[in-house]
């Protein structure tokens, strides 16, 4: 729900043309970096995507959907002392020339109701929407149960 | 007039600085047991707090069958508490306690049982929790059970928790991120930090169980 009104008002920004100078795809598009998702274990209907965000100029993103899941959701996970605390976000700011890291035990895109599991060596694609750089579509692969990093990296 | 003013400025006194040194006892006392459940390298079993973390508990597997603590003493135990709605943080500490298993040698390892607990009970049904641990490539006991008992065995184990509902009426919960280390008896050992690296958690197992 969250993302699809964000996505409206995002659409309605740039509508307005308070987003700034049209999105221009050569130089202001989001640079979405190696997208990966851990496979989910059982019937689980929540899982997790993980990027790096660069622009060369200031952005935010601010939703995210997939055929894949019910919704997606920005979150950041954060340990308050030994304490897990998951907070959804309403967006994410990218600085101008400065990588934004999504990565496990940080910021995550939840993805809920997942309409199938998740597994290893499949891919799914996502729609990242910026504020400024307009949506962008990007295929996601599915790494392992728990793994740390982008299923490249993996021996 | 003088002599009642002085009084009363002395009690005032008195009680800030008692105020105070109960601050510091409180202060500190929690210091101590942030700084024994982190660092202490051979454990807590005999500190102050060791022996009040775990206690009896009544749950059920994967399979449906009763689990008490009792069922569980002779082995060395790494007690997870989490649940199947948790994208980050417990597939990474229940990864972390497969690739831990996987780093010991095989006698060791035998020693070792890890345990799932959830505190989602509402959702984490044996069925739900069956498949979730087959997922993880190591042999995990998943428990689960009627609400209030998973809560008592939560509070036994001094596990925060509370739920968040999320849009679109989910819900996630916000937890202690520990992998809590039972000795044979059943008596705390040592917490582990779930994020820590496997051959980190698998150097800390040897000293406390070699």
């Amino acid at each position: 729900m969250r993302i699809s009104t964000l996505a409206r008002f995002a659409f309605c920004l740039a509508l307005t043309g308070v987003a700034a100078a049209p999105a221009g795809h050569a130089d202001g598009s989001v640079a979405v970096v190696q997208p990966w998702a851990r496979a989910t274990p059982g019937m689980s209907q929540t899982g997790a995507v993980y990027l790096t965000l660069r622009s060369a100029h200031a952005d935010r993103l601010v939703g995210a959907a997939t055929p894949v899941a019910q919704s997606a959701e920005l979150h950041e996970m954060e340990m308050a002392g030994m304490v897990m605390k998951m907070r959804p976000l309403a967006g994410v700011t990218i600085p101008a020339g400065r990588p934004v890291v999504f990565s496990p035990g940080g910021k995550h895109i939840m993805l809920m109701g997942l309409k199938a599991p998740l597994r290893p060596g499949e891919t799914f694609p996502l729609t990242l929407t910026f504020a400024k750089a307009g949506q962008e579509t990007v295929t996601v692969t599915v790494g392992k149960v728990g793994a740390m990093g982008p299923p490249a990296a993996q021996h | 007039m003088s002599t009642r003013s002085d009084a009363s400025r002395h009690l005032t006194r008195r009680l800030f600085v008692a105020f105070l040194l109960a601050a510091v006892v409180f202060l500190g006392a929690g210091a101590f047991l942030v700084f024994e459940l982190h660092e202490g390298s051979r454990g807590v079993a005999r500190t102050w707090f060791g022996h009040e973390i775990g206690g009896p508990f009544h749950l059920v597997d994967q399979d449906g069958r009763t689990v008490t603590d009792g069922d569980l003493r002779g082995r060395w135990l790494l007690v997870y508490f989490g649940y199947t709605h948790c994208p980050d943080a417990c597939p990474t500490a229940l990864n972390n306690i497969a690739l831990t298993l996987r780093d010991l040698a095989a006698p060791l390892r035998g020693e070792i049982r890890p345990v799932f607990i959830t505190i989602d009970p509402v959702r984490d049904t044996p069925q739900v929790m069956k498949n979730y641990v087959a997922s993880f490539d190591a042999p995990i006991l998943a428990l689960t059970g009627r609400a209030a008992e998973v809560a008592q065995t939560a509070k036994e184990y001094r596990v925060y928790y509370e739920k968040h509902p999320e849009p679109g009426g989910d819900y996630s919960l916000d937890h202690s991120s520990l992998i809590y280390v039972m000795d044979p008896q059943g008596r705390f050992a040592a917490s582990l930090d779930s994020e820590d690296s496997p051959a980190h958690m698998a150097q800390r197992l040897k000293q406390l169980i070699g």
